[in-house]
Formats: C-alpha cells, structure tokens, sequence
C-alpha cells in the first residue's frame, strides 16, 4: 500500500488538509475519504464524464486526476455547484427540461453546462453539443440536455 | 346542455409536461445509488474470472490469498456445495465446478477490508486448467462432433425443489442446443404458390450491450437470524426474492430487497447473474454486509448483451400488394449458459406473423450453446432484430412489384379490430395513422423519389430515406403465472398521499407517471404524493419492470386504489351534506359540487373523519391483473392487454468516399394509446431513438474467439450529444380502453425500428442492401464497393 501525502486545497469553498495515498485519484478521494458521492464512476478512464469536477474553474475527470495533484487548488464538486445560484439554475432547467432519467450521468452533465455557460454564455446548440460531448447518457438521448443547458443560460 | 357540460371542468393533469419527481436529487448529486451506499461493517467483494474459454479446471490454489492481511474470505465451488443453477434454463452454477465455459466465468471470490485487498487477493489465486477445444462458431456447434458444452452435470446437491431431468446443471446436455421455438400458421408453401414475386435473404445481427451508466453492483447482508436483506439493482424484485430464498433453502419471507435509485436498467437487470449470489455466499461466510460493485472493464466482459442472431427470411407477395407468406429461420448464439436472450422468439415471432397481415407463415430459432459470452434480455427484446429483417423485405417486395413501399405497408398493415392468426387481439391499432403521419411530416414519398434519382450523380455525399414501423405489447405480457401488480394507498390527515406500489423505478418516470394518474383521481397537486416503490417487505407484488408494462399495469393499480380512496371520501362527503355522492367530486384540495362550490377543504374533513365517533382512516389496497391469456403450446394467445405500433422515417447522409452514414433526422409517429406525461413520453422516445441509432450505426461489442475485444467506451462507441438526429414526434392517440386513461406502453417502442429505417434509407441513397449490422463507416465502404461479405445461411438443418 502506498505511501500517504499531505494534500491542502479548497475544496466547494471550504480549505481541506487531507492525507492520501499517492496513487489515489481525485475521484476516489472525494468518494471514499471526504465523502461526497455526487462525483460518480463510470468507466475509471475518462471516456464517460460521470466524474467531472471543476479545478481551478476548468473542467476534468476526477478519475483521472491523482488526489495529490488537488494540493493547492480549488475544486469544485456537484454538491458545491449546487448551492450556489448557477447551480440552482441548472438544477432548475435539468429538471424543468425533462433531462434527467436515471440521473446516474446528470451531476457530471450539471458541471459540464456550468462550465460551458460560464465560458460560453452566448454557445448556441453546436456549441453546446460539442461542449458535452465527452459526457454519456444512455437515457435521454440528449436532446433534453441541451435544451435544460440552452435553457439555463 | 348535456350532464358534462354542467359539470365545472377541473383542470387535468393528463397530457401535461410534468418533470420527473426525483429530478431535483438527481441533479445536485444527493441522490444515493447502491455505488454510493456503505454499511458500517461492510466487506468489499471481487471475483476471480476464467482465463480460459474452455477448459477443465484441475485445481484451486488460494491458501496465499486466504494469509493476505484483510482478506475475510476466499470462496470457491468446493465452499458452496449447496448453490443451486440460475439462469432461464437452469444450467448455470455462480461458482464453476470442474469445468469453465467463457471467459466471464466465475471460478473464485474474496472478500476483504477494501477493494484493492480483494484485488491483490485475486491475483493470488492459482489455477490450473487443462485447456478444452473452444467454440465459438453457433454454426459449429450444430455439427456432429463438435466440443460439447455442457456434457456432464455440473455438480450441486440436485435441489431438492427441481424436478429431476430438467435442469441442464444437473443432467449435463447430450448436444448444444439450449432451446428450440418453432411456430406456424397456414401453410407457406401454398403462400408461395400464391406469389408473383418472392424474396431471400440472410441477416446477421451483432453484439451490443446495455451500458448502463451506473455498473451493475449489490450488497448482501445476513441479519443475526440469517434473513437476508439484499440492496440491489434488479428489474424484477419480488420474482428474485423467490429464487435467493430456493437457493439458500429458506422461505422467500426471509429475504428482503431494497433496491436504490438505478443507473439504467434497459432490461439488463431482469435476470440474476452469479455475483449476487457470489455476494451472498460471502455475505454468509463472513457475517458481514458484502458489498461487490463491477469496474467498467467487467461491466463489458460480463454482463449481458443483445441477442446475436443469423436470420433467414423468405418472403412473398401478390402482383397487387398483397402479403403471401413468411419463412423464418434463426440461429441464435446462446453463449455458454441460458439467460433471456434465448427466448427472444416470443417476440420476433410476433413481429413476424402480426406487424402486417399475413396469412401463411412459419418461424423456427435454435439457441445453441458456444463458448461466447451470453445474452439477456434488452429493451426491445428480439424486436430490433426481427424487424430488421421483416421491414427490409417489405421494402425488397414492394421494390419487386413496382409499388411505393408506403402504399405497400398500408396495404398490409394491421388494423383496429384484427385477431391475427397468432391469436393477438388489437383493439385499438393506430398504425396506419403512424404510416401516414411519419410519411407525411418526414416528406417521405417525395424524397424518397428524389434521393433515388441522384444515386448516379457525381456527388459522392448520397441522401436516402427509408421507413420502417414496428409492433409491441403495450398491455404487459403474460409470461409468468400472474403480469399484476399491487397498490397500497393511504391518505393522511393533511390530505398527503403515500403511493406504495410494486412497480420499479429504473429511471424511466414511473413514479412521476403513477402519482400523476392517482392525483387526476384525487384532485390534488403533484406535491401532495409520495411514492414509495423500493422494498419488498413494503410493496405489494409487481412481475417487475419489463415488456414495457409500468405505465400500463401499475397505472391501471394505482387508478384502482385512488378510485376506492376517492368513493369512500364522497361518500362520506355525500352523508355529512345531504348530497348524492355522485354529485360530488375531489378538485383543487377541495369536496366540491358540479357547480364548483367548495363543500369541505380535503384535509380538514378527513380529519373530521378520522376525530370522529366512527373514527376511520383512508387507506385502500388495488390489485390489477390485465385481461390477458398466456400462449398455448403452438405459442398462440393475446399475451398483451394492448398493442402499440410506431412507424419511423429515416433520413441519411452517405460520404460513399468514406463510408460514414450520418443520420440527419428520424420522424417518429407512435400509437401510445394516449399521452400521460408529455415530458416523460417525449424522453422516453428521444432517449430509444438515440439508442436504436447506436444499435444501427456505431455500437459493436465486438467479440473473437469468445473474447470481448472492446470493454471500454473507448472503443465502444456509444452515441454522443453533436451526433443525434433532428427528432420530429407526433403521438397518435388511439384512447385504449383498458389503459390507464386510455394510455399504452411505451418503453422500448421507441429503439426497435430505427435500424431498420437507417438500411433502407441508405439503400435509398446508394441502391446498396446491407443485410447485415452495424452501419460503421469501414463495413459501409466495404459494402458501397460490393466488398462486404454477405451473412451466408450455412446452418445444418
């Protein structure tokens, strides 16, 4: 088992100082040692987006980012994006829109759109397909997706 | 001025866009999937799969893994010798005994402190195996000498509840074929006889599979009595419950399933696979929660697929358009064990005798055993395969006969009223309108011409259009001894409802649905239900969300139980005011009269029922059973309360330099009887479509030498957000007299013609039929330049 190191960032506004195994993802950090399992696992590999988180205000896949690397940055994660306003809107237009099935890819499409609307608040429906484009849905057919996104601008 | 028109209209919630109740936990994360669920005390579990196709096992190792610091328990065959087979034929042990059969086969398990132990554990379990010939080839598999795969028993104690001779795990099988369906009706030869044109041809249908966003995953949990309490993805909780309890030898009474929200279902979860039993037997070894979750590359390699299947079809027609016969054969790849693929037939022989009027037809399918990776069951469930086939050869003979291949389907095509020599009732069949509506708003006749005269032009980027339609039970299906399910409601002193239904929530809106149509029924708000859907030891009995049944059967339950709420609050109403109950009705939180006027706010006056000398409670129980019959032996019956029907419109883009279809738009027309939830039925389509363009274009579980060559979404290409077509969906509502509120189901309607659709359509833009699947831009390149091998019907009778 791997030696542990001292990590010290921010995690939804909140400075953490946790100590994790060097070979630990991000995902697993936020799922298994703080707790907070609105980051989901999909595939382990980046290929799926049910893991994405903000860090430094980018978007990533947590399963492919080593928990050190969070040491000294700002992360933001599903629970915190939806305590604040843009958060509540997306929810809002997700749920409003019909976006959501089985909800498994939603979290990771929320933190997708913040993104995407944040960097993009004029992206028309190209550039909203594109910008979602790394996150699967099995459900929806995404059609709903993009109009909740459109819709939450 | 009729008795209605008296009536003050309440405002209804039937055809409005609700959103999805449990939406807002969704989409903030809150929402606990089994993936997110920890007991204190819980083991994590792993299994040790086959590195063989086909082998012996010599012998079990795993004295290092049982000395790894954390690890609880290593279990094989040899520590269970009392499980029992699962799996539709019974021919499948969760632990293999003497002999592997694919690669997913399950040899060893551990549980231990965390996952990464079990890891490290696994890697530490030696087996031997004494390599056996594989096979791979279905077609092989039906020739004399070829490797057997099941020949002896496999082992166990013979359970004492299975009748002897059965079970293929305790009488080993002489050859490899799993299971034989074979249906007639009329006589096919004289159906062709009658024929001025006949058609050919062999289909060859792929591997794909669920991917269902949240992989598969359980936790076991004996309580200090050994009840078990399971928290578990499945579709079908109450028919699980009954066979853990027979293969732990205790009453199903002592076994209790939770199910938390699921990541997708798609009918991946209707049968039980062997690690929820691995699960429980450590759960039983160690005294601890046991929780066992699969990693991508598992949730690929195995859990179930779509059937495979080679397909022949014959088919014949009149000068004038008249459908003659229909000759089917299929070989279907079981794979190494039985599981519901197999039994796709039920559902492709219907497609193939009753979609169109036909009155000569024969249909036969042999699953036989390989060393593959075997499938289950997958929204749609043989449809998307049969109606591949049969809406190829309505374009072929329409193509034969010179008729527009629209004009051609009208002809044939099934109408309200038909009993079909299957023995299928349609009382209500919109499927003309669906034709008509789909041709009409897709310009499908005028394009059709159109895209077929450029074909010789010099553009290499080809336009086609093609349509195809499809027909599915819509009421249930009567497969088990009973398709019901119950409902338990009652009505607290705030006028708050709880809805305790049998019916399983996997994503698809079924909660949103029911507490829809128990609202319509009470006059309350959507905020006034809660619904609870999940735990066997609290809901009544359901068969389990499947053949599209949930809208149609656990509507027409929870209709049932909101009616009785309803009558016993009116009467009460009509006592206290003097009035005729019937004059009475619940709206807007309110007992008020015809005229509107508001006679007792609801919660108030059921507290006055409840504080009073007669004090009482409303509480009532519905149990709904459709009015459906199971299949004879000659599989003919009306297994369905209802039918539904749907015709779709393709439009593609060809680059015949590359080989890339891009499908522009799907126009979708579908008999849902009637629209409950605008917003649920809207996603429930959109969401099938995307599937079915999967299905057609771009997914491949592609699978050599009994290996899967592609687990991961790197290399299995689902659909993504810039590839969807423009999606236009019109509702034909044909008002079902034994739906809920005249509805029908819908679930998987929406996946089953779009490939179908797509190989017309590209056989509009390039005058190329692929008979084959998928549609992917190397085997499209192939097949523009005549390269692709065409599936060939060399099956030994």
């Amino acid at each position: 088992m791997s030696a542990k190191v001292e990590i010290d960032f921010t995690l939804n506004g909140v400075r953490e100082q946790r100590a994790v195994a060097a070979d630990m993802s991000a995902l697993a950090m936020l799922r298994d040692v703080v707790g907070l399992t609105g980051t989901k696992y999909g595939c382990g590999e980046g290929e799926c987006g049910a893991c994405t988180i903000r860090v430094d205000g980018v978007t990533l896949n947590a399963c492919l980012m080593f928990a050190v690397d969070c040491d000294g940055r700002e992360v933001t994660t599903i629970e915190g994006l939806a305590a604040t306003p843009p958060g509540e809107k997306l929810r809002a237009s997700f749920v409003e829109h019909g976006a959501v099935q089985c909800g498994f890819c939603t979290p990771g499409l929320v933190m997708q759109a913040s993104h995407l609307i944040e960097k993009n608040p004029g992206a028309g429906e190209e550039e909203i397909r594109r910008g979602i484009e790394g996150n699967l849905c099995r459900c929806t057919g995404y059609r709903k997706i993009i109009e909740a996104i459109a819709g939450a601008k | 001025m009729g008795e209605a028109q008296k009536t003050v209209a309440r405002e209804t919630l039937i055809g409005k866009r609700i959103p999805k109740m449990d939406a807002p936990e969704k989409a903030s994360g809150r929402t606990r999937y089994l993936h997110d669920i920890d007991l204190p005390g819980q083991l994590h579990a792993k299994i040790l799969r086959s590195t063989q196709v086909h082998a012996l096992i010599k012998s079990i190792d795993t004295g290092a893994a049982k000395r790894l610091p954390g690890v609880h328990a290593v279990i094989t065959a040899a520590d269970v010798p009392w499980q029992r087979p699962i799996g539709v034929a019974k021919d499948h042990l969760p632990l293999k005994t003497g002999r592997v059969r694919s690669l997913r086969d399950e040899v060893a398990a551990v549980a231990a402190d965390s996952v990464e132990i079990a890891a490290a554990a696994l890697a530490l379990i030696r087996v031997e195996y004494e390599p056996l010939p594989p096979l791979t080839d279905p077609v092989e598999a039906l020739q004399p000498g070829a490797p057997l795969i099941h020949p002896e028993p496999h082992g166990g104690d013979g359970g004492p509840q299975l009748k002897p001779g059965a079970p293929v795990a305790y009488t080993g099988k002489p050859d490899n074929v799993a299971m034989t369906f074979e249906y007639a009706q009329g006589d096919v030869a004289q159906g062709e006889r009658e024929s001025d044109a006949v058609v050919e041809d062999v289909f060859r249908l792929h591997y794909v599979t669920h991917c269902c966003m949240g992989v598969s995953g359980v936790i076991a949990e004996f309580d200090a009595s050994g009840n078990l309490l399971l928290h578990s993805n499945t579709q079908v909780p109450f028919l699980h419950k009954r066979e853990f309890a027979e293969m732990l030898g205790i009453d199903p009474g002592r076994v209790r399933i939770i199910q938390p929200p699921i990541g997708g279902g798609f009918g991946s979860k209707l049968d039980i696979y062997p690690f929820e039993p691995i699960a429980i037997f450590l759960a039983r070894a160690t005294g601890r929660p046991v929780k066992l979750v699969y990693t991508r590359e598992e949730e690929f390699e195995a859990s179930p697929t779509r059937q495979p299947v080679l397909l022949k079809l014959r088919s014949g027609c009149t000068r004038d358009g008249a459908l003659t016969f229909r000759a089917v054969e299929t070989l279907h790849d079981n794979g190494a064990y039985t599981s519901w693929g197999a039994t796709t037939p039920f559902v492709m022989m219907q497609t193939v005798s009753s979609l169109y009027r036909l009155p000569h037809c024969k249909y036969r399918t042999r699953a036989v055993y390989t060393n593959n990776p075997y499938a289950g069951s997958f929204r749609g469930y043989g449809n998307l395969q049969a109606t591949f086939a049969v809406e190829a050869h309505m374009d072929r003979l329409a193509d034969a006969i010179g008729m527009d291949p629209l004009e051609f389907r009208l002809k044939n095509a099934q109408q309200p009223g038909e009993v079909t020599p299957q023995g299928m009732h349609f009382g209500t069949c919109g499927f003309k309108e669906c034709l008509s509506t789909a041709a009409a708003r897709s310009a499908y006749q005028r394009k059709r011409l159109e895209h077929a005269s450029r074909q010789g032009d010099a553009s290499p980027l080809k336009r086609g259009v093609g349509i195809a339609s499809m027909l599915h039970v819509g009421g249930g299906a009567k497969i088990y001894p009973s398709d019901g399910c119950g409902t338990i409601l009652k009505i607290d002193d705030f006028a708050h409802v709880t809805l305790i239904t049998g019916a399983s929530e996997i994503g698809q809106g079924s909660e949103t649905v029911l507490a829809q149509l128990v609202c319509e029924e009470l006059g309350l708000p959507l905020s006034s239900v809660t619904v609870v859907n999940n735990d066997t030891d609290i809901t009544p009995w359901d068969v389990g969300v499947h053949a599209s049944r949930t809208t149609f059967i656990a509507g027409n339950s929870a209709i049932g139980a909101a009616k009785k709420a309803k009558d016993k609050i009116l009467a009460a109403a009509a006592a206290k005011s003097g009035r005729a109950s019937g004059d009475l009705q619940l709206s807007g939180g309110f007992v008020v009269t015809p005229e509107g006027e508001k006679l007792f706010e609801l919660g108030k006056f059921l507290r006055s029922l409840h504080f009073s000398d007669k004090a009482d409670l409303v509480m009532t129980t519905f149990y709904y059973e459709p009015p459906s019959h199971h299949q004879d032996r000659e599989f003919k019956g009306d297994v369905s309360a209802a039918y539904a029907w749907a015709s779709q419109v393709a439009e593609v883009e060809v680059d015949t330099r590359t080989g890339i279809v891009k499908l522009l738009s799907i126009t979708a027309a579908h008999d849902v009887g009637r629209v409950l939830n605008r917003l649920g039925i809207e996603g429930q389509i959109e969401g099938g479509v995307v599937m079915g363009q999967g299905y057609a274009l771009t997914e491949n579980l592609i699978v050599e030498g009994g290996a899967v060559k592609n687990p991961s979404f790197r290399d299995y290409k689902l659909v993504t957000a810039p590839e969807i077509p423009e999606m236009d969906i019109s509702f034909i509502e044909t008002m079902d007299g034994e739906g809920p509120q005249g509805a029908k189901g819908v679930g998987e309607a929406p996946a089953i013609c779009v490939a179908a659709a797509v190989a017309n359509a590209i056989h509009n833009a390039t005058g190329v039929r692929i008979t084959s699947l998928p549609f992917t831009p190397e085997r499209v390149y192939r097949a523009l330049r005549g390269k692709l091998e065409a599936p060939v019907w060399n099956v030994p009778a």
